[in-house]
């Protein structure tokens, strides 16, 4: 039974804020160890969906249900969802002044993991492992949560978060911009390590192929005005890096 | 989300509101009369000039007018005939925990002071109501020459310097409340740190009001010689009732040449305390004095700690926090004077409003003409957790030297429904997320004090933001 439980299954989803409908009925199924990515436009709802899933009080869902592993995520709060194994990587991540890096990673960890692994000596290994992959520095763990710190920072930051939680499910809403490059690649080899072999999932929003072509996902959906409109493997991305969306309306 | 911001519960989650039966050996009745004060004065065996500057003071007290900034409403609910200005509930001060009358020693185990005496402390004074009822001080400091004393044991043994300090640095007539703090004073501290001699734990004076409508009167005096070090951390609670009761100490520092005085303040009296306290030191040449001052309990709360930069490249901090709750005001701030060249001083105030809670930062630094090349750097902060808080900035400069460096920031901020997302999405309730971003607003502040304090200070804002988003 549980082999063929999907890990994610969005159902005829519609949802919006202060009475506009954005997302117009939604439907995607992410299975255990997929990496799924959506592409589209500025206002076609990627950040309303990533927003929905993860529990943004902002929003009302009119319809539809959002599950993971069998269990509605609707009525949950926001943390409620994440201790069940959501994780948003955010595309603006925000500043929280006087919170240590540090103290708010090991409290995260103890609310979401439970305290013995937050205590536990194989977190700071794991922490300062992971650390070294992303290329943050020691002294990271004294600043205060993304205070001050670069767009590059802040995106690392969030990736380093993802593996420390080691989330059922992880939405990265446009990770990879304001990456240059090399931030791409360590960014992509850092969920490729949290999630490839593994039985989690990830949904990866992005207006770009190119960090798909670091990571590679098993499905790509097109949203176009709260709908998916078309969804197909990795060579949609590709396709749509090279004619835009504009083909999709015609279509 | 959680809508609960009912006043009970808040008074309710005070955590220190409890009260002990009353067993009092001196009590005087209500009211405030010359008879009072030469009473008081009388029952402690004072000198003949002691008596005389409480009776002058008492007299300036009664022609002078409240004072016209502050919460002046406020200020006119104080009814000075409905509060006992004298009462001695233990036959004398202790050096064991052990000959402290059950009750009161219980309840200062509740507030963990023997635990931190233990732990931590270099010596310990412990007032309930209007007198000191334990004290200590490590024999090491003791032998160094350090004295550490209640004030009516200082007056008593070293009469001579409490003479030559007493009003020196706030006189009775500064204000309504010090000319009343005078009149009637009891208990406080009484500290000399010789020459040289380093203090390297803190002291620390606890302050308890246990009975209804009482008015606690501490006075306290520090004096650090040349070169000298001292760190003092003073606490207070008291129980929660219906009707008022008036704390109005005065503290008088005075920071010889090279020494460094440290006044750390976890103000957290119940919300029926009116909390008017008159603070100031003199810092002499290149002396340090720093005010850490925690404001989160009190009804009304009128304290802005003050230094007189006397000599030259002293230096002066401030830095505070204040956190109004229901039916609080917090009217906090700073006095600096730079009276001395190459003088500099640091102004840091933090405020949170919440539930319908005042925070006001009411500031004031000169300079004068004489001084050169002073540097003045006052940031203050304001978070305000809803709607119907408040929160105002009175920050006043006068600059007479045309060579001085003054910077001067303030913000007001709210938390934002991001921020909170943010924090959720990590797996932390609301409340614990709310704690996180007070915390962190207040940790510019928090670092400054002992660990143990800043724990402690730490779970009462967590404990303060329960049920607190509306």
């Amino acid at each position: 039974m549980s082999e063929k439980m999907p890990l994610l299954e969005i159902n005829d989803l519609h949802a919006g804020i202060d009475g506009n409908e954005i997302l117009k009925g939604i439907n995607l199924i992410i299975g255990p160890g997929e990496i799924h990515a959506i592409m589209g436009r500025n206002g076609s709802g990627k950040t309303t969906t990533a927003n929905v899933i993860m529990g943004h009080p902002d929003f009302d869902v009119e319809k539809g249900d959002v599950i993971l592993e069998g269990e509605s995520l609707l009525e949950m709060e926001a943390w409620e969802r994440a201790r069940k194994g959501v994780f948003l990587s955010f595309q603006y991540p925000q500043a929280v002044p006087g919170l240590q890096v540090g103290n708010f990673l090991r409290k995260s960890v103890a609310s979401i993991r439970g305290e013995d692994e937050a205590k536990s000596s194989n977190f700071r290994e794991k922490l300062a492992n992971a650390m070294e992959s992303l290329d943050i520095p020691r002294s990271f763990m004294a600043r205060y949560v993304n205070d001050g710190f670069s767009g590059g920072e802040k995106k690392r930051f969030e990736i380093l978060q993802m593996i420390l939680l080691r989330p059922r499910l992880a939405i990265l809403d446009e990770t990879d911009s304001g990456l240059d490059i090399d931030g791409i690649r360590t960014v992509s080899e850092g969920v490729n390590a949290a999630i490839r072999d593994t039985d989690s999932g990830a949904l990866i929003i992005t207006h770009y192929s190119r960090i798909l072509e670091h990571v590679q996902p098993d499905r790509v959906h097109v949203l176009l005005d709260g709908r998916i409109v078309l969804s197909g493997g990795p060579e949609l991305a590709t396709k749509l890096e090279e004619r835009g969306y504009e083909w999709l309306k015609e279509e | 989300m959680a809508k609960n911001n009912d006043a009970r519960e808040a008074v309710g989650e005070y955590k220190a509101g409890w009260h002990d039966p009353e067993n009092s050996t001196i009590r005087f009745d209500f009211g405030l009369s010359e008879e009072v004060v030469r009473e008081i004065s009388n029952l402690k065996n004072e000198p003949e000039w002691m008596t005389e500057i409480r009776v002058r003071a008492f007299k300036h007290f009664l022609r002078r007018p409240m004072p016209t900034w502050g919460n002046m409403s406020m200020l006119e609910e104080i009814d000075f005939d409905n509060i006992c200005y004298f009462l001695r509930s233990s036959d004398s001060t202790k050096n064991n925990w052990d000959d402290v009358p059950d009750d009161i020693r219980n309840t200062f185990e509740r507030l963990g002071i023997p635990e931190a005496e233990q732990k931590w402390l270099s010596g310990v004074t412990a007032q309930y109501e209007s007198e000191t009822v334990y004290h200590s001080i490590r024999e090491d400091l003791e032998k160094q020459g350090v004295i550490f004393l209640d004030m009516d044991s200082g007056l008593r043994e070293h009469p001579e310097m409490v003479k030559k300090w007493f009003c020196s640095v706030v006189p009775f007539a500064d204000n309504k409340f010090s000319a009343l703090n005078t009149a009637v004073w009891s208990g406080g501290s009484f500290i000399y740190v010789p020459e040289g001699v380093h203090v390297e734990m803190p002291v620390q004076a606890y302050f308890r009001i246990n009975a209804k409508n009482m008015g606690q009167f501490e006075r306290t005096l520090i004096i650090a010689d040349k070169g000298s070090r001292i760190h003092y951390v003073e606490g207070c609670t008291a129980p929660s009732y219906s009707t008022d009761s008036l704390h109005s100490a005065v503290v008088e520092l005075i920071a010889l040449p090279g020494s460094h005085i440290r006044y750390s303040t976890i103000q957290n009296w119940s919300s029926n305390v009116f909390n008017l306290v008159t603070k100031r030191g003199i810092a002499h040449e290149k002396s340090k004095i720093e005010w850490v001052d925690g404001n989160i309990g009190s009804k009304l709360t009128m304290k802005y700690p003050s230094v007189i930069l006397k000599g030259e490249g002293s230096h002066a901090e401030v830095i505070s926090v204040a956190y109004s709750g229901e039916g609080q005001h917090q009217d906090a701030g700073a006095k600096i004077h730079h009276l001395a060249s190459n003088t500099t001083s640091k102004i840091l105030s933090k405020s949170i409003s919440k539930n319908g809670g005042r925070s006001s930062y009411r500031g004031m630094v000169t300079v004068s003409p004489k001084a050169d090349n002073c540097k003045l750097n006052v940031i203050c902060d304001a978070l305000i957790l809803d709607e119907v808080s408040r929160s105002d900035t009175y920050p006043t400069m006068e600059v007479a030297n045309s060579t001085a460096r003054c910077e001067h920031e303030a913000s007001v901020s709210k938390v934002s429904d991001e921020q909170l997302f943010y924090l959720m999405s990590r797996g932390h309730s609301e409340n614990e997320s709310l704690a996180m971003i007070v915390n962190g607003f207040f940790e510019p502040f928090t670092r400054e004090l002992p660990m143990e304090y800043a724990v402690e200070l730490n779970q009462l804002m967590a404990l303060e933001m329960e049920g607190s988003i509306g």
